[in-house]
């Protein structure tokens, strides 16, 4: 504990505001857990074939650490950009309107032809339009100002159910057994991910990570306020861009890699804002990146040794979000 | 040097700044008054680039607030609004060090450390610095946000309102704090400030807004005369001289 006290003041006369203890031993014992449950996936109860197994469950820990990351950083960066911390980009459509675009294309070239596309070529188009996305939302929605949260909590309800319903309706004018092919690849699980994309992703993520952590800094300042941040010299317009730029970027990777996520964004920001106690996104976002990751990669671990697959591990993630929401909602109602 | 060169702002069809030009030079506070409403803190913002004009441009030092470069701008020019909330938890001194920013980029140096320090002192809050801003009076608050500003340590200075919510010993010691600033760094101060004596007793110049205009601009004798108070105020204020300034009396 800090001394809250002018004694304690002079005593240490260059103590700076911020403390990162707190938030330095979550990232640390976060860290760890991250490795354990790495090791522990890898290696635990391995028969047959070490080498096969290996592979097979490397490329699935890399999948579900890069969807863990990628759902977490893009949930804090949009927290911030939107100035709250209940709409993640799940929740505002973004996922479910990859899918309707992929599916589309499937529709219009017909499911051989699209699946036959370079995925490389496939993902780069998804992330073009993602971006169109991100661009427009700001532009009628996010940009102006101080919106009410619960408008812009419907707004997101309606996109995503229009997209999902869209969806499902180019679905049913598929050939039933094109379908099931498309289907098959459009929501890949861990243990089939493609290749291909699984470095596609990897490279994207750790671009797009490079390029925005220099930003950080300054999204510390704009969680201050627009016109906060505007006096201290951080051009708020253009970081907020920058940021829902890379939101987009970012669920394409993870929707790419899994599909649709809803609620672990949530999840893993608000707790990570809870465990570092701050706002400085030098440590939220590798605590929600850790946690991200470690839910996915310890969930799944947990439920195919212990629990034999009873249940998959989004649907408990999205009840545990679901309800995590609501007490969300009805905490920001009662402010 | 401020120079507002035909600034003009609307929403909708309601004109709330009009046409105003205005000229501030280097040093020396200048007091804006006016009704509420006047369009104060619209004319405030847009010279602190948080609000964009119509029309017309605003120039600090020669250079157009909206087109240079903001980091650049916010190491001349601190703007304090006059309502001040942030939405996430950070403590007094976190606050204040972020007045640094644009200096040190958030990695504070010793001598970011020494001004925010200094702002601390005089905004007497050593004892609320480790305090999160959501367990603080209203008057404690905004105490910590005009030292925020004040360790932006610019040149020129807006401040809309900053004695809200401050007690008589502060707000007191807040305006011998700006007119002290203004007279030994020589720091240029735009202050709106709806008490009229704050205004006589540290201001060197006072302009008066009514409905987006300018409709009065000189020393406080020459303003706070029953006349000009009419004028901008539309009531009758008897106006008396106490200690050589004059004093407005409007309680009723
Ligand atoms: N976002 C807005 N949309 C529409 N009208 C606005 C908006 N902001 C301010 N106004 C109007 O502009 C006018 C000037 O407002 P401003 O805040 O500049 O007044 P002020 O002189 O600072 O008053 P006060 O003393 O109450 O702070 C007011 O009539 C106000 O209703
Ligand atoms: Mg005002």
């Amino acid at each position: 504990m800090a001394i809250e006290s002018t004694a304690g003041v002079l005593i240490r006369p260059r103590q700076q505001g911020f403390h990162p203890g707190r938030a330095r031993t979550t990232l640390a014992i976060l860290g760890a857990l991250f490795v354990a449950s790495v090791a522990l996936f890898m290696t635990y109860d391995l028969k047959g074939s070490l080498d096969y197994a290996l592979e097979l469950r490397g490329r699935k820990v890399a999948g579900m650490a890069m969807v863990g990351f990628a759902v977490a950083y893009s949930s804090v960066l949009f927290h911030t950009a939107t100035h709250n911390r209940i709409l993640t980009p799940s929740l505002m459509g973004f996922d479910s309107l990859y899918v309707l675009i992929q599916t589309l294309a499937a529709y219009f070239l017909g499911t051989a032809e699209f699946l036959q596309v370079d995925v490389r070529l496939r993902f780069g188009f998804e992330v073009l339009l993602m971006l169109g996305f991100a661009a427009l939302l700001y532009r009628w929605l996010l940009g102006r100002g101080d919106r009410d949260v619960y408008v812009l909590v419907l707004v997101g309800i309606i996109l995503g159910t229009m997209f999902t319903s869209l969806t499902e309706l180019v679905m049913r004018m598929i050939d039933p057994n094109e379908f099931t092919r498309l289907q098959d690849r459009l929501f890949a699980n861990f243990s089939t991910v493609n290749q291909d994309l699984l470095v596609i992703s990897a490279v994207t993520i750790v671009a797009v990570t490079a390029l925005s952590w220099p930003i950080l800094g300054r999204l510390d300042v704009v969680a201050l306020g627009r016109e906060q941040a505007t006096n201290l010299g951080v051009d708020h317009e253009r970081i907020v861009t920058r940021a829902l730029f890379v939101v987009a970027i970012l669920v394409s990777v993870s929707t790419a890699l899994v599909g649709p996520v809803a609620f672990l964004g949530l999840l893993v920001a608000n707790l990570s804002y809870q465990l570092t106690g701050t706002f400085r996104h030098r440590y939220t976002v590798p605590v929600a990146g850790l946690l991200g990751m470690v839910a996915l990669i310890g969930g799944q671990f947990v439920l195919q040794e212990f629990l034999s697959f009873q249940t998959r591990l989004s649907i408990i993630i999205s009840f545990a979000g679901g309800i995590y929401f609501i007490f969300l909602l009805y905490r920001e109602a009662n402010r | 040097m401020i120079e507002i060169d035909r600034v003009t702002k609307r929403y909708g069809t309601t004109t709330v700044v009009d046409d105003v030009s205005l000229t501030i030079p280097p040093g020396g506070v200048t007091a804006l008054v006016g009704a509420n409403g006047a369009g104060k803190s619209t004319l405030l913002s847009i010279i602190g680039r948080t609000l964009r004009p119509e029309a017309g441009t605003v120039r600090v030092d020669g250079l157009d607030v909206a087109k240079t470069p903001g980091a650049t701008l916010a190491r001349r020019l601190s703007i304090l609004r006059q309502e001040n909330q942030v939405a996430v938890r950070i403590t007094v001194r976190e606050l204040v060090e972020f007045g640094r920013f644009p200096y040190s980029g958030g990695r504070l140096t010793r001598e970011d450390l020494d001004h925010v320090d200094r702002a601390i002192e005089y905004l007497q809050l050593e004892q609320f610095a480790n305090r999160p801003l959501d367990r603080l009076s209203g008057g404690q608050r905004q105490r910590a946000f005009i030292a925020m500003v004040l360790c932006q340590d610019t040149d020129y200075m807006l401040l809309d309102e900053p004695l809200n919510n401050l007690d008589m010993r502060h707000a007191a010691q807040t305006m011998t704090l700006i007119r002290q600033m203004a007279k030994d760094l020589q720091k240029t101060i735009v202050v709106v400030i709806h008490d009229i004596n704050f205004a006589a007793f540290h201001a060197d110049r006072i302009v008066a807004m009514k409905d987006g205009r300018i409709v009065a601009d000189g020393s406080p004798q020459s303003i706070i005369t029953p006349g000009t108070l009419k004028d901008v105020f539309e009531i009758d204020v008897p106006v008396h001289e106490v200690a050589g300034r004059p004093l407005a009396v409007y309680f009723a």
